[in-house]
């Protein structure tokens, strides 16, 4: 692979004393829909109008496509931004309010309007060119947004929070737009969103932030998959902790001993721990499994099992969830989450019931303890 | 105060004609609601249309209806002093609202954009003259250019600097008012948009703040015309004896005797002053008409 297109170095921002964005080292390739993932002031829109040049750095550095971005201002960067609020210019027709940039750069009339209606082929906005911005609803105000910095040609487009304006209808068909988009003129796409679903479904790569940190960059299933620490597993889909230290170290394989059951569990893992090594165990809902009885219990799919009661059942249609207390209270239950395909599910469960809650070897992923 | 600033409240209602026709509309509905309008627009404007009807009487007292006539208005278009005092008038009140909307703005973003230290305090003494009473104002500024010994013998135009200057003293406040309520709204993302797309300072003020700003420009700079315009008070105690403007005017004709030739000069005075509120009204139409969210 060549040079990254995006390469932020020690990037950091400060507001009065109050770090916002705290030493972010990215790279983003050309082509990619990349995908900046956190919770509402994580400092995820801080570091995109650092890169537009909108914000000044406190420290560190964005260089794209080789070029050092420091000293040149917003309005002369190869960036383009959608923004949260659209910001589309309520004096203007649609038409100028797509133009407006390349009127900016003085391109000629000829070249202007046929360029604009590329644009608006691209993102379905024929024969509304017309149209004042009030006249608009919320998806073609988003369009136009798209299409106004999308007719600059930059080299990356910025978009903050996008689709979080949008009903959960709307949303889900631009979110398809979006990547369709994307991928048919292959610009590079950097996208802060505060929404899981969304990055996971739409993004090449996503870097989570917390606390202004980034936390971990990975592509989705990853992400999903191998969470790094318990911040990543929580904030990605739903999962479940245990504590525990590390008991017997095999080869690929870690024993675990939880401490609050009393128990030992093993799991696959690549990290290199250390005997005693406080880490946590981390298992998604949809991997835990209710014991089979006709499986031996030194089958793959029990090696690791806890017992527990039954506390709750909620039905969400295709799926169910559980949730199993244990003995001692003061542990969190447990979330199981099963398909309700066979009957068992449906009929075999009470509440109150004791039940065996099992998984796999590499259902779980542990992650240290710092 | 509140007998001084009278005129005022007279043209913040005629500011809000607009809405006051739709009001009319919506209570043809209501039989109750006709009733409290009628009797309020009859309070408001019995006075003025009374005055108006009188400048067209046939007599030389002001009491009894006489007859139609209109020798009143061409007597009152060969009054040299009172032509003249018009004339003044008219460009002070448009100096004035120049200058009042320079400052005004200058004011306005500054109390929005900025922070710095005291600032509710000079956010407090911008308001002073609005909330000072006029005839206050007057003495002070009388006491002021004698102080400084302004000179009293310049020529024509420059002679009228002075009233002027406390003319835009007294009216950019309100400009400043009118333009901050308009800044309030605006989305501080499309600023960042444009220079975004490309644009330097220049473009952000031409494309965004001015389209932006428009509607309270117009409001604010009439505001501020129709102010001066028709301003006594200060203008009593900053005018000389070569300085004289339609209001002040009036008053020392009705010193003598009301003739309807006073009812013709007050009432062009109404007229110039509605005009230009009907213009405002039709510019805002126009621009809501292009598109602006309000």
């Amino acid at each position: 692979m060549s040079a990254p297109l995006i390469s932020l170095q020690g990037l950091s921002k400060s507001f009065q004393g109050n770090d916002a964005v705290k030493f972010v080292d990215l790279t983003v390739d050309k082509g990619e829909f990349y995908g900046i993932l956190g919770p509402s002031g994580c400092g995820k829109t801080t570091l995109l109008k650092m890169i537009a040049g909108l914000e000044e750095p406190s420290a560190g550095r964005v260089i794209i496509d080789g070029l050092d971005m420091s000293p040149v201002p917003a309005n002369r960067r190869p960036v383009n931004t959608v923004f949260q609020s659209y910001a589309i210019f309520p004096h203007m027709s649609l038409e100028d309010n797509i133009s407006y940039g390349l009127k900016l750069k003085g391109i000629g009339s000829g070249e202007l309007k046929k360029r604009v209606l590329d644009m608006l082929d691209v993102v379905d906005l024929k024969g509304l060119e017309r149209r004042w911005p009030d006249q608009l609803s919320g998806g073609q105000l988003q369009r136009v947004a798209l299409a106004r910095a999308l007719i600059m040609q930059p080299k990356v487009v910025l978009l903050d929070e996008p689709l979080a304006a949008l009903d959960a209808k709307l949303r889900e068909t631009m979110k398809y737009e979006l990547v369709k988009i994307q991928k048919e003129i292959g610009i590079t796409f950097i996208m802060v969103t505060h929404d899981q679903q969304e990055a996971l479904s739409m993004m090449d790569k996503i870097a989570v932030m917390n606390e202004g940190r980034i936390q971990q960059v990975d592509q989705p299933n990853l992400l999903y998959e191998k969470p790094k620490n318990l911040f990543v597993a929580n904030f990605i889909g739903s999962a479940n902790c245990l504590m525990g230290r590390v008991a017997k170290v095999e080869k690929g394989r870690t024993h675990v001993m939880l401490a609050d059951l009393n128990q030992e569990i093993i799991a696959f893992s690549c990290e290199n721990f250390k005997v005693s090594d406080r880490v946590q165990v981390i298992i998604r809902p949809e991997k835990l499994t209710f014991q089979d009885i006709e499986l031996p219990s030194n089958h793959e799919k029990t090696i690791n099992r806890v017992s527990g009661k039954l506390l709750e059942i909620i039905y969400h249609g295709g799926v169910s969830t559980f949730r199993v207390g244990f003995k001692n209270k003061n542990l969190k239950p447990l979330i199981v989450s099963q398909l309700n395909d066979d009957q068992q599910t449906k009929d075999g469960y009470r509440i109150g019931s004791h039940v065996e809650v099992c998984w796999r070897l590499d259902a779980a992923t542990l992650v240290p303890v710092i | 105060m509140q007998s001084v600033r009278n005129p005022d409240a007279g043209k913040v209602k005629l500011l809000l004609f607009g809405e006051f026709i739709s009001a009319i509309k919506s209570s043809l509905r209501n039989p109750w609601l006709n009733i409290s309008l009628l009797v309020t627009l009859l309070f408001l404007y019995t006075p003025i249309i009374v005055l108006i009807i009188f400048s067209f009487n046939d007599s030389r007292r002001n009491i009894v209806w006489k007859g139609f006539t209109l020798k009143y208005y061409k007597k009152m278009f060969s009054n040299e002093i009172l032509l003249e005092a018009f004339l003044n008038s008219i460009v002070i009140a448009l100096i004035t609202t120049i200058l009042s909307l320079v400052l005004g703005v200058l004011t306005a973003i500054l109390l929005w954009r900025f922070q710095f230290p005291l600032k509710s305090l000079y956010q407090g003494m911008v308001m002073i003259p609005v909330i000072v009473p006029e005839i206050c104002i007057g003495i002070a500024f009388l006491v002021f250019f004698n102080m400084i010994g302004w000179p009293s013998d310049l020529i024509w135009p420059l002679s009228l600097a002075k009233i002027i200057f406390a003319h835009s003293l007294f009216c950019f406040p309100f400009v400043a008012i009118v333009v901050r309520a308009k800044l309030v709204n605006l989305n501080w993302e499309c600023e960042e948009a444009a220079k975004d797309l490309g644009a330097n300072a220049w473009h952000v003020y031409r494309d965004i703040w001015l389209p932006h700003l428009k509607p309270s420009l117009i409001a604010g700079g009439l505001l501020a015309f129709t102010l001066s315009l028709d301003d006594f008070v200060i203008t009593f105690f900053t005018s000389g004896p070569e300085t004289i403007t339609l209001p002040i005017k009036i008053y020392s004709m009705v010193r003598f005797s009301v003739t309807p030739e006073v009812n013709a000069a007050s009432t062009v005075l109404i007229v110039v002053t509605i005009l230009s509120v009907c213009t405002a009204i039709f510019l805002q139409k126009e621009n809501l008409k292009k598109g602006s969210f309000e």
